[in-house]
């Protein structure tokens, strides 16, 4: 994004070489020096509690918390207890949680980019009454649906003997399957901007409506669709109040963010071993972690365009 | 906008049965079926339940405005009420103007700005809750890392967890730490203002506060706006945090000492999914959104006169 900008500003190259002269002003060198060790010193404060974070996750309970930056001795075994902790059942909610983000993640990139390209690229009566349900919605605040929601699942695991609704994982997923109103909203702009000379082409060749979707739309619109698919395996990665309504009366289905606060009511508060809740905290960080160094362009892109539909 | 041009004077069948709009119907219906079940129903129904006593196992009872009015006389309504302004407070006129400055720096031509960037925004990357047990220690009295920092330059921090009266400044300092996604959408703001405007202002010659002051400030206000009506909207939401850092098991059945950490969401959660008081949980809610909605008229009003609109174009 700011390498776009770059290229397409005119007047850039006066400007940078006056800047290039300028840089060499004694009062130009002490600001870039000073700006630069500010990015320093606040790159550090961001830093200092992974650090932290790490360093006392690889102590041992005598060692915890001894103010060490460097762990001596340097604890792994912590790393591989955690996996035998009745009270943090790793695998379980690590399981769970890859359940639930997976089928969120696929169900709500699918239908939302199929109601985003209906809305921007078919012509039917009423579309535009349905974008503005959309945007309604977006505005939609979350506690005043909350009770109801819950009830009509509380209903569902009644009529379904429990195999479906509250006490199971599928109402942390299911609401994914109908779209959702900021990506529909996001994606239509990116659908917009396909000809519809394309769709017509297609159509000539006999193409339906759904195989345009599937086969030119989707392929087209792909940094969208995965700008909304990092956004929504975050959301469902950290989400804690969903599960924790939902799933939070049967352990074997709890996520890793209501492991984790359970097991740093237990084990934190109760037996004081907080360095074991860190490597949790650690193993939960972990994957939104390396997603965000590998793919961080994304991320941000993502983050930046929500941000400018204000 | 998806603008109609389908023939306007066919017929009723082939306006709407021709093959593009019945897809089209189709492609929609997963929204409008979830609209209902999820987000328009839900609606009515929680007006209506406000509106009654329920506690899930009998049938709601039709009380009228009981639930409204109850409101006035519990205390902890007030107490949560109260507790999640003064986080708004704390939180709002530091978490922005600081994400405000950091933006301000990247935006300053450096070099490798995806690091910092990325630096700035791994924070708000770590889960919420592996976030709130991290600070939780780092702000403990007993060996914490801030206090230790502290220590080191001489200064005895206080009990920040354990103290009632520190409880709402340590989550508004462990807020600055997160503030990454607002470093982010600043910095696009920031560079999207036109660079000739800039040079204008050299040209008249403007220093750099004048330039921030008069240049940069109006041309982002409309995005500055955009994050205090949503900061506050989160502000008076806030959930994950307070329910990890104080437990009512390990605080005596209260929300932190002294219930100082019952937020307005905590009090909702616990009146509805705790002692199950769905109709008064859904007036709670109800209360909540009609006081978040003033407040967001109110920064819009104020917003009419500050915020710069371009009109020239």
């Amino acid at each position: 994004m700011a390498t776009a900008t770059k290229v397409a500003a005119p007047g850039r190259e006066f400007t940078k070489s006056q800047e290039f002269l300028e840089g060499r002003r004694p009062t130009q060198v002490i600001g870039r020096v000073l700006l630069y060790a500010a990015l320093v010193i606040f790159t550090l404060l961001f830093m200092v509690p992974f650090v932290w974070l790490i360093s006392n996750s690889l102590k041992d309970a005598a060692h915890a918390f001894d103010g060490k930056w460097i762990p001596e001795p340097i604890f792994w075994q912590n790393y591989v207890d955690i996996f035998h902790e009745p009270e943090f059942p790793a695998l379980t909610l690590l399981k769970n949680s890859v359940i639930v983000t997976a089928l969120g993640v696929v169900s709500v990139v699918f239908s939302s980019s199929l109601i985003a390209f209906a809305l921007a690229r078919l012509r039917f009566p009423g579309s535009n009454l349905i974008f503005l349900v959309i945007l309604g919605t977006m505005m939609m605040p979350g506690e005043v649906t909350l009770v109801p929601v819950y009830l009509i699942w509380r209903k569902v695991a009644d009529l379904t003997g429990g195999v479906i609704g509250t006490g199971t994982l599928f109402p942390l997923w299911v609401p994914g399957l109908f779209g959702s109103a900021f990506y529909i909203f996001m994606l239509r702009q990116f659908f917009q901007g396909i000809p519809y000379d394309l769709i017509e082409a297609a159509r000539v060749d006999g193409a339906s409506y759904f195989r345009i979707y599937w086969q030119i739309m989707l392929p087209l619109t792909r940094p969208a669709l995965l700008a909304v698919a990092i956004f929504e395996f975050e959301a469902k990665w950290k989400d804690f109040m969903g599960p924790l309504i939902y799933v939070g009366g049967k352990p074997e289905l709890h996520t890793l963010p209501v492991g984790l606060q359970i097991f740093s009511q237990h084990f934190g508060f109760g037996q004081f071993r907080w360095e074991m809740i860190f490597v949790a905290a650690v193993l939960m960080a972990l994957p939104l972690v390396v997603a965000f160094l590998v793919a961080q362009k994304h991320f941000v892109q993502g983050v930046a365009t929500s941000g400018i539909k204000g | 906008m998806a603008v109609v041009a389908a023939p306007a004077r066919g017929s009723f069948r082939k306006r709407f049965l021709n093959e593009e709009a019945r897809a089209g119907y189709l492609f929609v219906s997963p929204f409008i079926v979830g609209f209902l079940i999820f987000t328009g129903g839900p609606l009515i129904a929680s007006l209506y339940l406000s509106l009654t006593s329920y506690d899930v196992i009998n049938p709601p009872f039709f009380v009228g405005l009981d639930n409204y009015t109850a409101l006035p006389s519990d205390e902890r309504f007030w107490h949560s009420l109260q507790n999640s302004f003064t986080y708004l407070a704390l939180h709002l006129p530091t978490g922005l103007p600081f994400a405000l400055i950091l933006a301000l720096l990247l935006n300053l031509r450096v070099k490798a700005l995806s690091f910092w960037r990325g630096a700035f925004y791994l924070p708000k990357v770590t889960p919420l809750v592996a976030a709130s047990v991290l600070w939780l220690r780092i702000l403990s009295p007993n060996n914490g890392l801030l206090n230790d920092a502290l220590a080191t330059v001489g200064i005895q921090g206080p009990a920040w967890t354990i103290d009632a009266q520190w409880v709402k400044p340590s989550l508004a300092i462990m807020a600055l730490w997160t503030v990454g996604t607002w470093v982010i959408i600043y910095l696009a703001a920031l560079q999207d203002v036109p660079k000739e405007l800039y040079e204008a202002a050299n040209l008249d010659g403007a220093n750099a506060i004048q330039r921030l002051w008069n240049v940069t400030l109006p041309m982002i206000s409309r995005v500055i706006f955009f994050s205090v009506v949503v900061v506050t909207i989160a502000s008076l939401n806030i959930f994950d945090q307070a329910y990890v850092m104080f437990p009512p098991q390990v605080f005596g059945g209260q929300a932190g000492p002294q219930d100082s950490a019952l937020f307005y969401m905590l009090y909702l959660f616990q009146q509805a999914f705790t002692y199950f008081h769905m109709g008064y949980a859904s007036a709670l809610a109800w209360v909540l959104f009609f006081i978040t909605l003033a407040i967001t008229a109110v920064q819009l009003q104020v917003s009419k006169r500050l915020v710069y609109t371009d009109t020239g174009r």
